[in-house]
């Protein structure tokens, strides 16, 4: 039942992703200009810019419509409900019910949607071209994604993301070969979710190599800001996803209060250690041609694929 | 004096119908009367039938007898929960597509609007006569006047040709599925001459017989949904019919296909082998994947939904597949969960297709334009067809929180109980199927987005565009009323789901609707709160509220200031409408990754060329594979029959006399 | 319904789940060198689960097999290879007969066949590793894929021996491996081949100046 603890731990759970988010995309560009032996910039960058963009007039073109002025908020929508339904400190969430792992891939979709239709709004040449790149890897990394939660709910006996957690988390000593599998797909499709680099370069100034740059050419201001945000967000998310997934330990199962207070500092510890190793990845990595990329999410595929397979092979009930 | 059954209010409603129609020849030319009055007329009793529908879901079928047809030989009819959730389905959508049609026929070219009027009223009383049929004999008679009613519908504009090629390839599939439709009901009789459906339920078939039953309708009710190969004639004859007439066919007429087709395998034949359902599974998913990548490169945006509506039937084909295999290993709570998906994407897709037809409808006579390319930005000048345009593209594309998902979402919960089927090769190869499915949806997805931003975002790509406006106010309420089922399939499905059941219980024996209301009616939850669940309502006002909320703190702590400027594009000057993507560009990265799928004709500029274009132009390569090869056959064997033709009378008599010779010399007892 | 397999057994699980992965790997790779080094960590990899199925059964050949396969397949044939490379002066990059992504379609269908076909095989063995029969029957196919899809001589050769990879997993996983005679033979035997191949090589080049196989196929008419 609905407890008021849990009720706490949720808006608990959302503040702390709308606060941590911005940090975690922070700390990535700060490890990536260390390996690149560049001046990092400061950890808190972001929240910087977030207020300055908030501050700043909204510079909107002619074309564009009411569709444009909405997206941003839809999008933002999305992340926080996202980020609420991903057991990032504990699995008592109340609001986890709201949407499963399937309906988690739908609701990343649905911000993909409004992310390239608001690209298209106003009708210029790079706004069409990335929110059409867009939708390809998002068709690519859907099949992918989805894979990989079949494997990881066949283990559960769930597609709820918080029972899968939950059973992940409190097992006896079981090693699945499986999730071996799962883990390497889901870390592929996460890279291109998010746009990083071996698809998508985060910090490129080059037109024609962007995906996600090239939708977000057209705002500014408070949309800007909102859609920034909503970025880091995902990040977040998608880190969550994965450390709760494949890394379940600490999270608190229920609404035992001295477990999530514990569960905080692991999981700063956990995001820094993810943060650092994809801003490592990122450095060793050149992206690659945007035709490449069915190339790079086949092949998470087909480790999803795998893993399924080796699934029914080794674990089941012979 | 007796209360009036259900069946019989649906009947006097069929009348009604009928007699709309034929009100309509009174003032054939009367364009007012006919739109204003009979049209509404026709919404008015599509309402009373599916409110009638709804009503009778539960309850025990009911039967009635019609003296009419041929002596000995009446139309058995009948109202069961199956025929009902269609009616339902029928009731409801026609309501949204007549009332979008009184707006939308007006004076022109082609039919006279009474004769369409007529034809329009025939074609609705015969889809309700095709879903109450008991009866072999009453069924086709039933779908043939659809068949023709529709027939006339598509060739409305009939002075165009390939309007009139459309329309008789049309007739020809169609003919052709009705062959296959009655050699099926007559091997389900079994020899015993009984047509009646009670009979053929009766009937025990052998494995062999029953199987060739099910190919046999899985041929005909395929060729009418649009299942490959036979799907050839939906993107011609749905471009070609006008606006309500194609939401019609595509919402509700391929819906009558799957109607027959649950029918035939889950009611009148008992045994199920398992690998009927991998036919229909492995049919289904080329049919879903091929209408999905076929419909993102097309340029027209009519074609682009008829392709759409190929995957949809696929998904749903896939479903019954699904069903079907679950069915046969006797796991029947699975089979009633793929069902009611089947069920379910049933009602959501004739909503949704429906009402993005009818949009182009409105984008149609705004514009007179029906090509992609010369779209663009009508989000400006069409706001309301626009945003209700958005409704069924995102539902379309089957992402929460609207209906497509819900179905999706259902199918996939079912596929991931596939691994436990008692079959080895299955309980791989099933699961992976799966992604193909999401594969389908996503790319559904992009082909919505690229329908979606081409015709109603970006900038205007002719300068005609400039004088479009919005929809009339009957066009307006018809899209609402379509958008508004949209979005209640999608919030309210275990509310839906209850009310539906009873059709699964009564093929399957077994439903989802215990279950369902324990956990309240906001959550779906088919078998347990832990195991899987989705609550569209909590996650529509998350959403809802995150967007308010964000907005008024944006505003109250910072402010709400808005400068209008041209558009940057990093810097580039050359920005007008040409700058953007085409719809060939857009689907470009679809047509490189998938190339060896389609049969291509491209023409690329080089650098030499004075006015260098480039074109493209997609081709089914079932038109070379399979129809061109049997049209080229069925050519020369006419060749060779022309060597007969004499030309005189008495050569003729000839062949007459003696054929009759041989039959009698040869056929003898 | 997992803690039935004790864990031994699930480490050995967890190598051959990594073969299997390194085989696909070895399939996807475009470069020779890497194609190389991947062969060489599917042998370390199986001689871990040979280890650990030694430690767990205590039967002292599977040890030695275990020493062999870490010298044979790890260190010398690697060696040779590496070494062939430089002096053969290979490009770089693999050509492939059919595009990589169908290849990969074509090894999960694979994959499915060999777990299927494994299935009735593996429930008559009693050993505590017999779910790995079906990947190592998925190796040897997958291995057996990649010969026939590259036009590389060099790459045929770390296919077939990625095949005999395969098929020391079998006999590992079926009957805790077979009786040392036979494996040595086989090891003697795969290195002769590598080395007579590797001599083949230096003639193919002189011949044809290239070690694309398809100068090979006009062999037949002369």
């Amino acid at each position: 039942m609905i407890s008021i603890s849990g009720l706490l731990g949720q808006a608990f759970a959302i503040l702390l992703a709308l606060v941590l988010a911005p940090l975690l995309s922070g700390w990535v560009g700060q490890c990536r200009a260390w390996f690149q032996s560049r001046t990092a910039p400061p950890l808190l960058l972001p929240y910087y810019m977030l207020q300055k963009l908030f501050r700043k007039d909204v510079v909107l073109a002619h074309g564009a419509s009411s569709l444009f002025r909405v997206a941003p908020f839809v999008i933002f929508g999305c992340m926080v409900l996202a980020c609420a339904i991903i057991p990032s400190l504990s699995t008592d969430l109340p609001l986890a019910p709201a949407a499963d792992a399937l309906a988690l891939v739908g609701v990343f979709g649905l911000a993909r949607v409004f992310i390239s239709l608001a690209a298209m709004d106003v009708g210029t040449s790079f706004g069409s071209l990335g929110g059409r790149r867009e939708m390809l890897i998002g068709f690519l990394a859907e099949p992918a994604l989805l894979m990989v939660i079949f494997t990881l709910a066949m283990t559960a006996q769930s597609t709820s993301v918080a029972t899968i957690v939950e059973t992940l988390a409190h097992r006896e000593l079981v090693i699945y070969p499986s999730l071996a599998f799962a883990g390497i797909a889901f870390t592929f499709v996460s890279f291109a979710e998010n746009a990083r680099v071996p698809v998508d370069n985060p910090a490129t100034h080059l037109e024609l190599t962007m995906i996600h740059e090239a939708m977000i050419l057209e705002y500014s201001g408070r949309h800007l800001a909102l859609i920034e945000w909503a970025a880091s967000l995902k990040l977040y998310a998608y880190s969550c996803l994965g450390l709760a997934l494949f890394f379940p330990w600490g999270i608190a199962p229920g609404d035992n209060f001295l477990a999530l207070v514990a569960a905080i500092p692991l999981l700063l510890l956990k995001l820094a250690i993810g943060g650092f190793l994809l801003a490592g990845i990122e450095t060793v990595n050149a992206k690659m041609r945007i035709f490449r990329a069915p190339e790079f999410l086949g092949t998470a595929f087909m480790l999803a694929v795998l893993g399924l397979l080796v699934r029914l092979l080794l674990e089941s009930k012979v | 004096m007796t209360s009036l059954l259900p069946i019989d209010i649906l009947l006097i409603a069929a009348c009604a119908w009928l007699a709309v129609g034929l009100l309509g020849l009174v003032a054939p030319r009367n364009t007012r009367f006919i739109s204003k009055t009979l049209f509404p007329l026709g919404a008015a009793i599509g309402m009373v039938a599916g409110f009638v529908a709804l009503d009778s879901l539960g309850g025990p079928a009911q039967t009635a007898v019609l003296v009419i047809g041929l002596p000995d030989l009446p139309f058995h009819l009948r109202l069961d929960n199956l025929s009902a959730v269609f009616v339902l389905l029928l009731g409801f959508v026609s309501v949204g597509i007549s009332i979008f049609a009184a707006g939308y026929f007006r004076k022109g070219e082609g039919t006279a609007p009474g004769l369409l009027c007529l034809e329009y009223h025939v074609f609705l009383a015969s889809m309700l006569m095709v879903l109450l049929a008991d009866d072999a004999y009453a069924f086709m008679v039933a779908w043939e006047t659809m068949a023709l009613s529709s027939f006339f519908l598509v060739t409305t504009d009939h002075r165009h040709e390939e309007i009139r090629r459309a329309g008789f390839l049309y007739l020809l599939i169609a003919h052709v599925g009705a062959i296959a439709i009655l050699l099926s009901f007559g091997v389900m009789t079994g020899g015993a001459g009984d047509y009646s459906f009670a009979g053929m339920r009766a009937q025990e078939l052998s494995p062999f017989w029953a199987s060739v039953a099910f190919l046999l309708a899985l041929a005909g009710f395929g060729a009418k949904a649009g299942l490959v190969p036979l799907h050839v004639w939906l993107p011609e004859a749905h471009p070609a019919a006008p606006s309500p007439v194609s939401a019609m066919m595509s919402g509700v007429m391929l819906k009558t296909a799957i109607y027959g087709l649950l029918r035939v395998s889950f009611d009148l034949l008992h045994t199920t082998i398992w690998w009927w359902g991998v036919v229909a599974l492995t049919v289904g998913l080329i049919t879903a994947l091929f209408g999905v990548l076929y419909s993102t490169v097309q340029n027209d945006m009519k074609r682009l939904l008829a392709y759409s509506s190929i995957e949809n039937i696929g998904l749903i084909a896939v479903g019954i597949g699904l069903t079907l295999i679950f069915h046969a290993y006797r796991m029947e709570g699975l089979a009633a969960l793929a069902m009611t998906a089947v069920l379910y994407h049933c009602l959501a897709h004739s909503a949704f297709k429906s009402l993005l037809f009818l949009c182009t409808g409105s984008v149609l006579h705004a514009t007179k334009e029906r090509s992609l390319g010369k779209l663009g930005g009508l989000i400006h000048r069409m706001p309301w067809v626009a945003w209700l345009a958005l409704a069924g593209v995102i539902a379309s594309a089957g992402l929460p929180p609207l209906s497509g998902f819900v179905s999706e979402w259902l199918l996939l919960q079912s596929f991931l109980f596939s691994p436990g089927l008692p079959h080895p090769w299955l309980n791989m190869v099933v699961p992976v199927a799966a992604a193909l499915v999401v594969l389908v949806a996503a790319l559904a997805g992009f082909a919505m987005v690229k329908f979606y931003a081409i015709i109603f975002l970006g900038q205007m790509r002719e300068p005609g565009l400039k004088d479009a406006h919005d929809a009339g106010t009957w066009e307006k309420v018809g899209l609402a009323w379509l958008a508004l089922i949209t979005l209640l399939l999608g919030i309210l499905p275990s509310t839906v789901i209850s009310r539906i059941d009873a059709a699964t219980r009564q093929l399957l024996g077994a439903g989802l609707g215990d279950k369902l209301h324990e956990q309240g009616w906001w959550m779906l939850a088919p078998i347990s709160p832990e195991r899987a669940s989705y609550e569209p309502m909590i996650f529509l006002v998350t959403i809802a509220a995150t967007l308010l909320l964000g907005r008024w703190l944006v505003r109250h702590l910072y402010h709400g200031r808005v400068r209008r400027t041209a558009a940057w594009d990093c810097g580039y000057y050359f920005q007008g409408p040409r700058a953007q993507d085409t719809a060939e560009g857009f689907s470009q990265p679809i047509r490189r990754i998938f190339e060896p799928m389609f049969r291509m004709e491209r023409h690329f500029p080089t650098a030499r060329d004075a006015q260098p274009y480039y074109s493209v132009k997609v081709e089914d390569h079932f038109w070379h594979w399979l129809y061109l090869p049997v049209a080229n056959a069925v050519g020369r064997v006419s060749t060779l029959i022309v060597a007969l033709q004499g030309g005189r009378i008495a050569v003729y008599l000839m062949y007459s006399f003696i054929t009759l010779l041989v039959l009698l010399l040869v056929a003898r007892p | 319904m997992n803690s039935a397999i004790p864990f031994s057994a699930q480490l050995i699980n967890l190598f051959a789940a990594v073969i299997l992965l390194l085989a696909f790997a070895m399939l996807a790779q475009r470069r020779v060198l890497a194609l190389i080094n991947l062969f060489a960590l599917q042998g370390l990899t199986l001689c871990l689960a040979t280890l650990v199925a030694a430690v767990t059964t205590g039967q002292s050949h599977l040890y030695y097999s275990a020493g062999l396969t870490l010298t044979l397949k790890v260190l010398v044939l690697p060696w040779i290879l590496h070494r062939l490379v430089r002096k053969l002066n290979v490009k770089g990059e693999v050509e492939a007969l059919i595009n990589i992504p169908t290849t990969m379609l074509a090894g999960i269908v694979l994959v499915m066949i060999a777990f299927n076909v494994a299935l009735p095989i593996s429930e008559l063995s009693h050993t505590i590793t017999r779910g790995t029969l079906g990947i190592a029957l998925a190796v040897v196919m997958l291995a057996f894929l990649m010969m026939i899809t590259r036009q590389k001589a060099i790459t045929q050769v770390v296919g077939f021996l990625s095949m005999e990879n395969g098929l020391f997993l079998a006999a590992t996983s079926a009957t805790y491996g077979m009786p040392m005679v036979v494996e040595l033979g086989i090891a003697l035997d795969v290195l002769v081949g590598v080395i007579i191949l590797g001599v083949f090589f230096f003639q193919i080049r002189d011949q044809f100046d290239s070690l694309d196989i398809h100068h090979m196929e006009r062999l037949k008419d002369n």
